[in-house]
């Protein structure tokens, strides 16, 4: 875009650009008339418009053509100091002057707004897609455990007497795992929107890391096993516990969904110069190197990746790490699997406990 | 033997009707309201042993309707909240609620949080000195605690905080709370203190500090002890 940003500048900080513009050139002119000719200097006033066409909106570009036009006619086309035009010749170049300054500003202006309109289109076609992205995952995502739900009731409510009690249990069960997953879609949709609409405000506390990570393993049901090693030397660092929780804890979840059975979770958390490391590591098969930069992106999900998921927990991960002004990434690990650093500027205290009693 | 009365304001007819099921089928007696001046009139008429206060009612602040009851009612209130808002929660325990739950809410973490908030209704004229969790024994006058007849060596500050803990068995307390309790005003904001003499205490008592059983994290809010 480079140049283009010069319009977003307010109109008249444009106007009196553009004019301080015309009057140095013309001053410049002025000096170095008696070395180039009045004629070549229409051209240069010509050409510092053209340039201004390309910055600027088209109402300074119009002012600066008229002035300029002006200047050349009083300071430059003789007899000068005056308005007056002595031959045909000189009244001709005026016009025409006069007539290419708006000709091309206007055309300039043409060709931006067209290029203007493109962008937008393109723009709003990308929205909709994205949109569209949305709709198909959500309604798959809501739908199937609302399906499970109100298919579970039905099958109650009608077959009572057929059913053993095994299958009513497992039934009930059903639809409490449908209600959790559709609550924890509800809860990504939430806080997908309070990243969006930017209401997103941080909570600082002092949190313990090691608790805050226990309690989210704590939290997470999974046949998979996760492996923390509590880091005694970690200090007492503030932060959004909340948000912070929540980043774990989709990154957890990415990991427990995405991997094939008996794979491992490890857990790492240091500390060094005041940046709070959380490495979260699995040892199931990875992605290709080429979409590791992909996977934070809203919507995103991997090309042949098994139904469920939407594709937002590991973008929230990535808006509440940034939230925090700090830094998430993806690499693969070695010899296999998928290892995601977050890395957290944080306030931290080593208070040692005796010394307060 | 009378059943205990509870009442439920709450504007969601769904909520009241499944709270009516849930309660009456463990022996409680429901008392319903759907709105805060209903719930209020209701409660003044006939207290009840508990009440089930949604934070989100359309005719009045939540927060209002818990002042307005606490300035006369003292038995239990815990607190209905749909959205999972930290700050509204700790300010309406700050505000005296005794317990808080966000929907959706699982029914026996409900039926245990009832049976602990009337259980601490009752307790309030129990004056005993020792206090037993499994295998913590407490006194509170001696100043021990002893886990499985072992004693345990405590500092000063890690006993004021488990013998406020332990006051307070399945009551939630906010950071703020403890750090006044245990540190006095003006400490409020220094929740690294009690990051860290949690952690110590923890280690001292908990088998598993790691997945504690006895002090729970609320996060974002404070402790609860078991």
């Amino acid at each position: 875009m480079g140049i283009f940003n010069t319009r977003q500048f307010s109109k008249s900080t444009q106007l009196l650009t553009s004019i301080t513009i015309v009057l140095f050139v013309s001053i410049g002119c002025f000096f170095t008339t008696h070395l180039i000719g009045y004629k070549v200097i229409a051209l240069l006033l010509l050409m510092t418009v053209s340039i201004l066409a390309m910055l600027f909106d088209i109402m300074p570009v119009l002012i600066s053509a008229l002035l300029s036009a002006l200047i050349w006619n009083f300071f430059f086309i003789p007899p000068i100091y005056t308005f007056h035009i002595n031959t045909a010749e000189d009244l001709l170049m005026f016009c025409l002057y006069f007539s290419v300054a708006l000709i091309n500003a206007v055309l300039t202006f043409k060709i931006k707004q067209t290029e203007k309109q493109a962008r937008d289109r393109e723009e709003k076609e990308n929205t909709i897609k994205l949109y569209n992205t949305l709709l198909n995952s959500l309604s798959h995502e809501l739908r199937t455990p609302i399906a499970t739900i109100l298919g579970a009731v039905d099958t109650i409510k009608g077959n009572n007497n057929k059913l053993s009690s095994i299958q009513q249990n497992e039934l009930l069960s059903q639809i409490d795992i449908a209600s959790i997953r559709l609550n924890d879609q509800v809860e990504n949709l939430l806080n997908i929107s309070r990243l969006e609409t930017g209401l997103l405000k941080l909570h600082l506390q002092w949190c313990d890391v090691n608790e805050l990570i226990n309690l989210v393993i704590q939290k997470t049901t999974t046949n998979k096993q996760i492996i923390y090693t509590t880091n005694d030397a970690l200090p007492i660092c503030k932060m959004d516990s909340g948000l912070i929780e929540q980043v774990i804890k989709n990154i957890i979840a990415n990991a427990i969904q995405y991997t094939p059975n008996h794979t491992i979770i490890n857990i790492e958390a240091l500390v060094i110069d005041n940046v709070l490391s959380i490495i979260i590591t699995d040892n199931g098969n990875g992605i290709p190197t080429e979409l590791l930069s992909e996977v934070f992106n809203k919507f995103y999900r991997l090309p042949n990746t098994k139904a469920g998921g939407t594709g937002l927990g590991l973008s929230i991960a990535k808006g509440f790490t940034e939230a925090h002004n700090g830094k998430i990434s993806a690499i693969n690990n070695l010899p296999k699997g998928l290892k995601i650093i977050v890395e957290l500027p944080v306030e931290t205290t080593y208070i040692n406990s005796l010394k307060n009693e | 033997m009378n059943k205990i009365e509870i009442l439920i304001i709450d504007d969601e007819p769904q909520i009241r009707k499944l709270l009516e099921i849930a309660l009456e089928s463990n022996e409680y007696k429901v008392w319903q309201a759907e709105t805060a001046k209903e719930g209020i009139v209701l409660a003044a008429n006939h207290p009840p042993e508990l009440i089930l206060l949604d934070i989100g009612l359309p005719d009045k602040n939540g927060h209002e309707v818990l002042k307005e009851l606490r300035s006369w009612y003292n038995k239990s209130i815990i607190i209905l909240s749909v959205i999972n808002n930290e700050e509204d929660i700790v300010k309406a325990l700050d505000n005296g609620a005794t317990d808080y739950l966000t929907k959706p809410f699982r029914t026996a973490e409900l039926l245990a949080r009832i049976r602990s908030a009337i259980r601490r209704n009752q307790q309030a004229i129990n004056n005993d000195t020792t206090l037993i969790f499994n295998e913590l024994q407490i006194d509170l006058t001696a100043r021990t605690i002893k886990k499985n007849n072992q004693l345990l060596k405590l500092t000063s500050t890690e006993f004021n905080l488990l013998a406020l803990f332990a006051n307070n068995e399945g009551r939630v307390l906010t950071h703020q709370h403890i750090l006044k309790e245990i540190w006095g005003v003006g400490f409020q904001t220094e929740t690294q203190y009690l990051r860290v003499f949690v952690g110590t205490l923890r280690k001292k008592i908990e088998d598993n500090p790691n997945q504690p059983k006895h002090i729970i994290t609320e996060s974002g809010i404070g402790y609860r002890f078991q």
